[in-house]
């Protein structure tokens, strides 16, 4: 059964932070697209994108709504580009306790991107006429499951430290407790 | 529930610190939509002619427009409006960038400002927060970097800032309000916020905006961008750079600045420089631009980019405000490197881009003449850069000459007197205009000239092309796909309109297709001011995505307030006519209704009388320009009547007392 080839589709927005202008278009629509009922408000506290946007500075980083964190990382981190340093945690797309972004503004509610399904491309995309962001779809294969031989690693040094015999154990009470 | 508005004023009284939210009467959005036709409503009703500009009385309203902070491409301006200090008639400048639709956000369509507070003050508008704050420690700070400050003080970046230079606090006739990548600079309306002792109005907005009919409003936005994309690709051919595309204008793309500096007069609006843009200069101004312009950016939700950041040798970066980009350079007859250098001290002092540089040159004018002498000016530099650096700084502190400098040529030129006045020549009803000196006069721009209460031509003209052009095959396909026009009458005029002979200007177009096309221009740009809509998508440039076709369906669409072309054209005559009422209240009449001195080398006095007989009459305005009772009745500004009336402007026969009418304070 190993090794069975799929394909699947990986969607990517392109972000050429040096053409952004810093209108916040892609916030407006945004927030538009999913509000209910569809286009029915707009509010860019809500986008599912956020121009990161400091005019004298020269810095312009369209950042899109990743997944929500729990808990903040151990650390922080902070980038200097070109000479121009970005605040913390700048890149970062997640819905994160450090920090108000990607957050409900009533609720407090993570908000997470989600490529505007149902559209020809994400409207943020069809929405910035500077081109400062471009869509991308293509196919990857990916294969069915796991390689075997990972797993295959993984019980070889449970087996190092433990025994063969606790694992043939432990596996044989794992799969009582299923049936059970 | 209200659509595209949020239907709450905040009113401010800054003498005793109180802040209250109001509710507005929907009613008004149908009469006056919002932005400058509420405003001009306000200051109607609250603001009578006897209140001075600088007395507590005055009132200084800050509006987000009617379609300001929903998806509309473009639409994010504020309308600043109150009674100028250097007109003393009402101003109503208007400054893209990111406010209003902030202001929007956090729940409210106007900030209306009255009093004075004791100290130096700011406003912080945070949603349902409301609170003025101490400004003491921002006293002669700089506009944008005030902005920076209060920003890092309130640990809100996102937060949008309005504030006054140096030159508001000193209440420069001429001082702005900067805010983003825009101000609103003319009539000297940051001279009142400062008068107010009110330095910034901070604002951060997280709530929504909604819109009536949500899938009919985002295709009717989708069809503007649409139309962006054609026009980008299709240049209008045969008329200059920044009028062959859409932006308000572009000026900071664009290198070739032959057209604005030949035509364009150099210094105190003097000298025509008619083989100024040679290959050596083009290729110099290019370099210096490409030197310093850091990136394009653009207002709020508009993906024109007319606006630059600059970063001059040693100075900070500013943002760039298009035409802002020659005045300097052209005043002092001095290079493209200076221009963009003293801009940056210009910004941060927070003054006009037209005024300042032309009161500057004045002042070298009359220094150069013998008008103004080294005692009135004890240590005025000998190198020409330098004298406008000099002029500027001394103006923004109002020391010494800069006292007087610092009301605008037409006050100062009176207070210097020996003759000064002669050299006030570049001003429209008190106030400096672009400068231009040209041949013929052009009927159409006579007519905005004299009667744009706006009190500057780039805020009335556009949408018709400002000249013929040479062949008939040109004029043919310009025709063509020119859908915005409200009346197929417009083509004809265009088609007939040629270079030379007997159609051409200064008889046609004729008076009354002059009227047409004047009334037509206005109309829009007072849409645009109501709306929020940049002009640069709209009223200025030439075949514009907005127009009178596709307006009403926005505001339908967008507020739920059932609107067409014909209620739409009657709205904006009907607040139109209320700023004129406003000004015919505070004196202005038809003396004062004239363009700058010495604008044209050849004038028409018949032509010029009947043709604004004419557009009067066109108007439903007297002979003194003041709106007829009829006129009044038909739209429903019957209380403007009344007032009118009462006061002797108007008598019940609906004549005009006399021709006699009260001065202008003077």
């Amino acid at each position: 059964m190993a090794g069975e080839k799929k394909t699947k589709i990986v969607k990517t927005i392109k972000v050429d932070a040096d053409k952004c202008n810093g209108c916040r278009a892609c916030e407006v629509i945004c927030s538009a697209f999913h509000a209910a009922p569809k286009y029915s408000s707009n509010n860019p506290a809500r986008s599912r994108i956020r121009v990161v946007r400091e005019p004298l500075r020269d810095i312009y980083v369209p950042i899109y709504a990743g997944e929500y964190t729990p808990a903040e990382c151990m650390g922080r981190d902070k980038y200097v580009i070109d000479g121009k340093e970005y605040e913390e945690c700048a890149f970062c797309r997640a819905s994160c306790p450090s920090r108000d972004l990607f957050k409900e503004p009533d609720s407090g509610l993570p908000v997470k991107c989600d490529m505007c399904e149902g559209e020809e491309e994400p409207l943020c995309v069809k929405w910035c006429l500077v081109d400062a962001l471009t869509y991308e779809e293509r196919e990857e294969e990916v294969e069915d499951d796991e390689k075997p031989e990972n797993m295959e690693i993984g019980l070889e040094s449970l087996a190092n430290k433990y025994g063969l015999d606790k694992i043939i154990d432990a596996v044989a009470r794992m799969s009582l407790q299923n049936k059970g | 529930m209200r659509y595209a508005e949020t239907g709450f004023n905040l009113e401010i009284d800054l003498s005793r610190g109180n802040i209250e939210r109001v509710e507005t009467d929907p009613r008004d959005t149908e009469l006056y939509l919002g932005g400058l036709g509420t405003n001009a409503k306000i200051l109607w009703e609250r603001v009578p002619p006897e209140v001075d500009p600088f007395s507590p009385d005055n009132l200084l309203i800050f509006a987000a427009g009617l379609l300001c902070g929903t998806p509309a491409t473009g639409c994010n301006r504020t309308i600043v409006s109150t009674i100028s200090p250097q007109t003393r008639l009402m101003a109503f400048s208007m400054m893209g960038g990111f406010w209003a639709p902030e202001l929007k956000y956090a729940g409210y369509d106007k900030v209306i400002i009255r009093g004075k507070s004791p100290d130096l003050v700011y406003l912080w508008i945070n949603n349902d927060k409301v609170e003025l704050r101490d400004a003491s420690h921002l006293r002669g700070k700089g506009a944008i970097e005030t902005a920076e400050l209060i920003k890092q003080e309130l640990k809100e970046p996102k937060a949008q800032v309005a504030a006054i230079g140096m030159a508001g606090e000193s209440r420069v006739y001429f001082a702005s309000i900067e805010q983003g990548r825009s101000s609103a600079s003319r009539g000297g309306i940051g001279a009142v916020m400062g008068d107010k002792g009110l330095k910034a109005i901070v604002v951060r907005g997280t709530k929504d905006v909604n819109v009536a009919r949500p899938l009919e409003f985002l295709d009717l936005c989708n069809d503007v961008l649409k139309y962006i994309q054609f026009r980008n690709a299709n240049p209008i051919p045969g008329v200059m750079p920044i009028l062959a595309g859409l932006g308000s204008p572009q000026e900071m793309k664009v290198h070739d600045e032959k057209w604005h500096t030949e035509n364009f007069s150099w210094g105190n609006s003097r000298h025509r420089r008619k083989v100024f843009w040679t290959d050596d200069i083009a290729k110099a101004w290019m370099e210096t631009l490409d030197s310093m312009r850091t990136r394009l950016i653009s207002c709020y939700n508009c993906p024109m980019t007319c606006g630059a950041t600059i970063s001059p040798p040693g100075l900070p970066t500013y943002m760039m405000k298009c035409f802002s980009k020659l005045t300097y350079t052209m005043a002092a007859m001095s290079d493209l490197e200076f221009g963009l250098g003293i801009a940056q001290s210009a910004t941060e002092y927070g003054v006009d881009g037209f005024s300042a540089p032309q009161v500057m040159a004045f002042a070298v004018e009359l220094y150069e003449d013998g008008i103004l002498t080294d005692a009135d000016m004890p240590g005025f530099p000998t190198d020409n850069n330098e004298r406008f650096r000099w002029l500027l700084d001394k103006i923004v502190r109002r020391e010494g000459i800069g006292d007087i400098l610092a009301n605008g040529t037409h006050w100062a030129a009176k207070q210097i007197g020996k003759g000064a006045e002669a050299y006030a020549h570049n001003n429209i009803k008190k106030h400096e205009q672009l400068p231009l000196k040209l041949g013929m006069l052009n009927p159409i721009y006579f007519l905005m000239y004299s009667t744009g209460e706006k009190i500057n031509i780039t805020q009335i003209e556009g949408q018709f092309p400002q000249a013929p052009f040479p062949t008939m095959e040109a004029r043919e396909t310009f025709v063509k796909d020119w859908f915005q026009v409200p009346d197929d009458k417009f083509k004809d005029y265009f088609l007939g309109w040629e270079p030379r002979g007997e159609k051409s200007i200064p008889y046609y177009p004729t008076p009354q297709m002059a009227c047409d096309i004047v009334d037509w221009q206005e109309r829009m740009h007072y849409i645009d001011d109501a709306l929020g809509m940049c002009a640069g998508l709209s009223s200025f440039p030439l075949k514009p995505p907005y127009h009178i076709h596709n307006y009403p369906k926005f505001i339908s669409a967008g507020t739920g307030v059932d609107m067409d072309e014909a209620k739409l054209t009657q709205a904006a005559k009907r607040y139109r006519t209320l700023v004129r009422a406003i000004n015919i209240r505070r004196g202005m009449r038809r003396k004062d209704e004239k363009p700058p001195e010495n604008h044209w080398k050849k004038r028409f006095p018949d032509l010029e009388k009947e043709l604004l007989d004419t557009y009067y009459k066109f108007k439903g305005w007297n002979n003194e320009g003041i709106p007829t009772k009829e006129s009044l009745h038909e739209l429903g500004l019957d209380y403007v009547a009344e007032d009118f009336i009462k006061r002797g402007i108007l008598t019940d026969e609906d004549e005009s007392l006399s021709t006699g009418s009260p001065a202008v304070n003077e």
